[in-house]
């Protein structure tokens, strides 16, 4: 085991597949001499040199669609984007192209391309760098979407995504990369299919991923103090959803609440309370509850982004709610 | 006219021909409305896409736009499975899930007909990107309407490929309207070679109605990309002698500007120019007939894609590679 963090977790997962996998390069603005905006790729450039870690134009477009045209002809591209707000310029890319190349092809042009980018806020970055847009992603068939909340997600997620004939975006969300983790020595692939339970309990589940996980972790061992046992589920995958672990789970603990860093309206928390509603509203002792952004684009002051985002606080309340104890 | 084989300038011209047929009897199958959609017609620009396929290899790769039909012919794509897709059968060269806007054929490195306008600018210069990372000299050919230059995505591919020196062979088809919209009505600069140039790439105008000249600048052009030049521009002057789509009344070009292109028809000015006897020319017409005849009997019989097939192809079969 070795301490390790959410950053170096990212970079080994780099590193792996450049080693691993002679079509597997990097690219992205200032992943190379700049050592990466987040400084995931610190080092990467002088170990692989400037084809495999390669430093783009401020054009999202362009390299975007270079890695879909990329993957296309042999290579295994994974696309660096700096923010989730930017990768909107490259959305006609991922949309129009990378997920509907092989339905429009007929099954003949696979993309198997991996789009990695930073979401979420908490930042003080303002309304252009903070948003949490995963979910608009996970409207999107033909894509794959992952939302690594752990250092061995952040570790393990990126080879089976590269190995994903089709395209896969994953998210990492900014505030995780100062933190640490214990990681195995062998750490390695993670199962990219399966939501984890990563606290069990029967009083209510508690559903988040990404940037959320840790508030849903850190309200459940509030709840605990007040008798309350929640289970809390990471759902790792927005697109697919695992289905079948949040509706066992809610089977057993007839409650459950959302936790999602996206604006309510629309979102994944609601496709996620309609699944539960389509096959166990039977098994509900309570309306499912939601914690979500508040619907403004983020603004700056301190105190208003954190009012803005969602909280253990807010989770501890929505929970109690459902065990009426609000 | 550099020199010209007869057999090529025939071959030439049976390319030319089954491109202007298969357009025309397009029209007719949608009046028939067996063809539904959008249906864009190539008729009248017949020369470009001829002359820069005759100009590229099997191994270079193309990608198009939704003005495709011809691209996709010239290519070898079969008939059949052109027009199956047309029809929208499960015999299509994209399985009826494309359409008129968008021919597949991966085996032929035809990486379709892309609606989105500059949309597929991006891809090529991926695809070149691969060419050059495997150290294959494969070109890619990346055909685009001249309302693409309009486009942001236009400009930061002509950059990246620029920048990194990617094999990419740029064809403007620029044939003077986006849909309605002339070009001295949406840019600032007309000239496209100008333009193109400004990104430190060799770029060059061509008369797009003659085959010959496109065909020999694409040669050029394809001899020094695939031999480490760099991209290449080519501004292909040309006019589409059709509406925009079945759907324009083409209000915006004058009656008189379309008869005057109309003079300059590629398919006749080149075989006066090449030569070709009129017992050629009924073989070729002849040959063009049964093929499109074959191609729309093969589409009348394809088969529908079975209901339960719906979401084929949203996530790969293959299997993880």
């Amino acid at each position: 085991m070795t301490v390790t963090t959410y950053r170096e977790a990212c970079r080994q997962a780099l590193r792996e597949a450049l080693v691993n996998d002679p079509r597997a390069f990097l690219m992205g603005e200032d992943v190379g001499e700049y050592g990466g905006c987040f400084a995931v790729s610190m080092g990467l450039l002088d170990e692989f040199g400037p084809e495999r870690i390669r430093d783009t134009p401020l054009s999202e477009s362009a390299f975007v669609g270079a890695g879909i045209g990329a993957a296309m002809g042999g290579m295994r591209p994974i696309v660096e984007i700096m923010t989730v707000n930017f990768s909107l310029l490259a959305l006609d890319q991922i949309l129009n192209n990378a997920a509907t190349f092989l339905h429009m092809s007929g099954g003949q042009c696979n993309v198997p391309v991996v789009i990695r980018m930073t979401t979420g806020g908490g930042r003080q970055v303002g309304a252009q760098h903070s948003h949490s847009l995963e979910g608009w992603y996970a409207h999107i068939p033909g894509l794959r979407i992952l939302t690594p909340a752990t250092v061995a997600d952040a570790r393990g997620m990126l080879w089976p995504a590269l190995l994903d004939p089709d395209p896969v975006l994953l998210f990492e969300h900014a505030s995780l990369y100062n933190t640490s983790d214990d990681l195995p020595d062998d750490a390695g692939p993670v199962d990219i299919t399966r939501a984890a339970v990563r606290r069990r309990g029967d009083d209510v589940t508690l559903i988040a991923y990404g940037g959320t996980l840790h508030l849903a972790l850190e309200a459940a061992v509030e709840l605990a103090k007040d008798g309350v046992e929640a289970e809390v589920i990471d759902l790792r995958s927005l697109r697919p959803l695992d289905d079948e672990t949040i509706i066992d789970s809610v089977r057993r603990t007839h409650r459950a609440v959302v936790v999602d860093e996206g604006w309510r309206s629309g979102s994944i928390s609601a496709e996620i309370s309609a699944r539960i509603a389509e096959h166990a509203f039977y098994d509900l002792d309570a309306p499912v509850e939601r914690v979500c952004s508040a619907e403004v684009p983020m603004p700056y002051a301190k105190h208003l982004e954190d009012a803005a985002l969602p909280t253990a606080r807010a989770v501890v309340a929505a929970a109690q709610r459902t065990a009426g104890r609000g | 006219m550099s020199t010209l084989d007869h057999q090529e300038a025939l071959a030439i011209l049976r390319d030319m021909t089954r491109v202007r047929r298969f357009e025309e009897r397009c029209v007719e199958l949608y009046s028939g409305a067996k063809i539904r959609g959008f249906l864009h017609l190539y008729i009248g620009e017949e020369a470009v896409a001829v002359g820069v396929m005759h100009a590229l290899g099997a191994r270079d790769a193309i990608v198009a736009t939704y003005r495709e039909h011809g691209h996709a012919l010239v290519r070898g794509v079969p008939a059949r499975a052109i027009m199956a897709e047309m029809y929208g059968k499960a015999e299509g060269c994209s399985g009826g899930r494309g359409g008129s806007m968008h021919l597949f054929d991966a085996s032929r490195r035809f990486y379709g007909g892309n609606a989105i306008v500059a949309g597929g600018l991006p891809v090529a210069v991926g695809l070149a990107l691969a060419e050059k990372m495997q150290g294959r000299d494969g070109v890619v050919a990346c055909f685009f309407g001249e309302g693409a230059i309009a486009e942001g995505e236009f400009h930061e591919c002509m950059n990246l490929a620029a920048l990194w020196q990617l094999p990419v062979l740029f064809c403007c088809e620029n044939n003077l309207y986006a849909m309605g919209t002339a070009l001295r009505r949406s840019e600032s600069e007309t000239d496209l070679s100008l333009k193109a140039s400004s990104y430190e790439m060799p770029a060059w105008p061509v008369d797009g109605m003659d085959v010959i000249a496109v065909r020999d600048t694409a040669t050029r052009a394809v001899d020094a990309v695939r031999n480490g030049g760099g991209p290449h521009f080519l501004e292909l002057r040309t006019y589409r002698f059709r509406a925009h789509s079945m759907y324009d009344p083409e209000l915006y070009r004058e009656k008189a500007e379309v008869a005057q292109w109309k003079e300059r028809d590629p398919i006749p000015a080149f075989v006066a120019r090449a030569a070709i006897e009129q017992s050629e020319i009924d073989t070729i017409e002849a040959d063009s007939k049964a093929e499109i005849d074959d191609a729309v009997a093969f589409a009348e019989q394809g088969t529908d894609e079975p209901l339960e097939n719906l979401t084929r192809f949203v996530t790969s079969e293959l299997g993880r590679t």
